[in-house]
């Protein structure tokens, strides 16, 4: 930080503590300045499918949700909320621990040990609690968290909240991690924490690879499987199940934000002694519990998930197809062929970005812009998350967007 | 030549791989203000750094080191035996 960033507080000397944020609200001056629509603070006035939003009075297709499979307007979906609202109320107004825990939230968990053969299932009230909670209560503070460099921030978030040894090793590199792990005391508790689907390039990891020299290591591995659940592996339960490693998987995390399409975070396991985690964990002991419409929500749409074969096979389709139209137009991509369900398009620098992010809105498209410090090697990215409810059709249209966009802006 | 010069020598080496902007590098040197590296340079840095002396440098620690000189020191002390 530069001393004469921002003015000088009125009382005595000491800075004004937002002068730590001067370099980036000038960036964000310098980007509106151009008279650019601000990427970060778009409002959908209506939404009227999973894949359809009006934005500026402008009817958008939505291609940045997360909304893999679909189920925001699921009406079985629907009803099981609308039900839960008016048998349970708005909201619990109370931790799991104390008066937060209704029928709704045991049956969300039953869903999940279901949905992923496990014995254990604990909801949180986000997918980053989950990660913050699990992270910094099993990683002590003589313990040993090894982590792959881009991992999501709730990751370090868990690592910053807990008081653990924290080592990092490059990004999918396997070499790299065992290295690590036979460098660390023998005797020391380790937890290595990977993703299953990695989001801003949406590239997958060697989990068969990392997952064995984890374990020959004696550490436990927790791996966040927030992108992937509901239509990578054969059950859905994600690339660790895909690479047929997921028995040697200590720890799941998930969230309900993504495929099950409304909000909470989870973790499942085997351990015999998780529950215990239910007193320890901060996370999900000193916070309120999910509203009973939000559980229910969650149940019906995980139990759905797990018969949801066909929506599945679309959106991979739909991947593939996006994938290789945006690469046939001479489009920069995160990975040479579709690995998940996100397509990164990446973009010379943040002004084009932003110029294209803009473009792609004006022709009835809001994909995500995504920039350093969440992008690895200080990339701007426009992120595309596609949607098994996107028809076949609306793939071409946002392939014809993509093109005009591209050509106006002078990327392609 | 000490090992405490051995290791700045060897450190000094290492810091040339990645000193793009062929900034003048000393003891005194900050790898963020005046060598300028991002978080990726400085994880693959300290990874080299790791591999030439078989050691672990944490987080935790590396936040500690602002220096050339205070990385030469971290280097010494982790590199005796029993020491991870």
């Amino acid at each position: 930080m530069t001393a004469d960033a921002g003015q000088p507080s009125v009382r005595g000397t000491a800075p004004d503590l937002f002068n730590k944020f001067q370099p980036l609200i000038d960036q964000r001056a310098a980007l509106l300045a151009g008279g650019i629509t601000d990427p970060f603070n778009l409002v959908m006035e209506r939404v009227e499918s999973p894949t359809v939003a009006i934005c500026n009075g402008r009817r958008t297709i939505l291609l940045g949700t997360y909304n893999y499979m679909g189920m925001t307007f699921d009406p079985d979906v629907i009803a099981a909320g609308k039900r839960a609202l008016d048998e349970f109320g708005s909201g619990t107004t109370g931790s799991r621990v104390l008066n937060g825990t209704y029928q709704g939230h045991r049956e969300c968990e039953d869903a999940l040990r279901e949905f992923y053969a496990m014995d254990h299932a604990m909801v949180f009230s986000t997918g980053y609690q989950a990660n913050l909670g699990i992270i910094s209560t099993m990683a002590g503070k003589d313990d040993y968290v090894v982590l792959d460099i881009d991992s999501h921030a709730s990751i370090y978030d868990g690592c910053a909240l807990g008081n653990a040894q924290i080592v990092p090793f490059r990004h999918n590199d396997v070499d790299a991690l065992e290295k690590r792990l036979k460098r660390l005391p023998a005797e020391a508790g380790k937890l290595v924490v990977l993703e299953g689907v990695y989001s801003m390039l949406g590239d997958i990891a060697p989990l068969k690879e990392m997952v064995a020299v984890s374990k020959a290591a004696g550490a436990m591995v927790l791996v966040d499987e927030a992108h992937s659940m509901g239509f990578i592996g054969e059950h859905g339960r994600g690339v660790a199940e895909a690479q047929g490693v997921i028995d040697d998987v200590d720890f799941i995390i998930g969230t309900f934000s993504k495929s099950v399409g409304t909000v909470g975070g989870f973790c499942v396991s085997n351990h015999p002694k998780f529950e215990i985690l239910r007193l320890v964990c901060r996370p999900y002991v000193f916070t309120a519990s999910l509203p009973p419409s939000v559980v229910a929500t969650a149940a019906t749409s995980i139990a759905k998930l797990m018969s949801g074969g066909a929506k599945r096979t679309h959106l991979l389709e739909n991947s593939k197809r996006l994938h290789g139209g945006l690469k046939d137009l001479g489009f920069k991509l995160g990975t040479d062929e579709p690995q998940s369900a996100i397509i990164a398009v990446i973009m010379p620098d943040l002004e084009r970005g932003a110029a294209m992010w803009e473009a792609l809105l004006h022709e009835g498209l809001y994909v995500n812009l995504a920039r350093p410090p969440a992008t690895p090697q200080g990339m701007t990215l426009l992120r595309c998350s596609l949607c098994a409810e996107h028809s076949t059709e609306q793939v071409g249209e946002i392939l014809g967007m993509f093109e005009a966009a591209g050509r106006k802006v002078g990327v392609i | 030549m000490t090992d405490r010069d051995e290791r700045l020598q060897t450190i000094l080496r290492l810091i040339q791989d990645f000193n793009k902007k062929g900034v003048e590098v000393g003891e005194g040197t900050r790898f963020a203000q005046d060598l300028e590296w991002d978080s990726l340079t400085v994880m693959d840095f300290v990874a080299a750094v790791e591999d030439e002396y078989d050691i672990i440098i944490t987080m935790n620690r590396a936040a500690e080191i602002e220096t050339v000189g205070q990385l030469v020191d971290a280097v010494g002390e982790l590199s005796q035996p029993g020491k991870a």
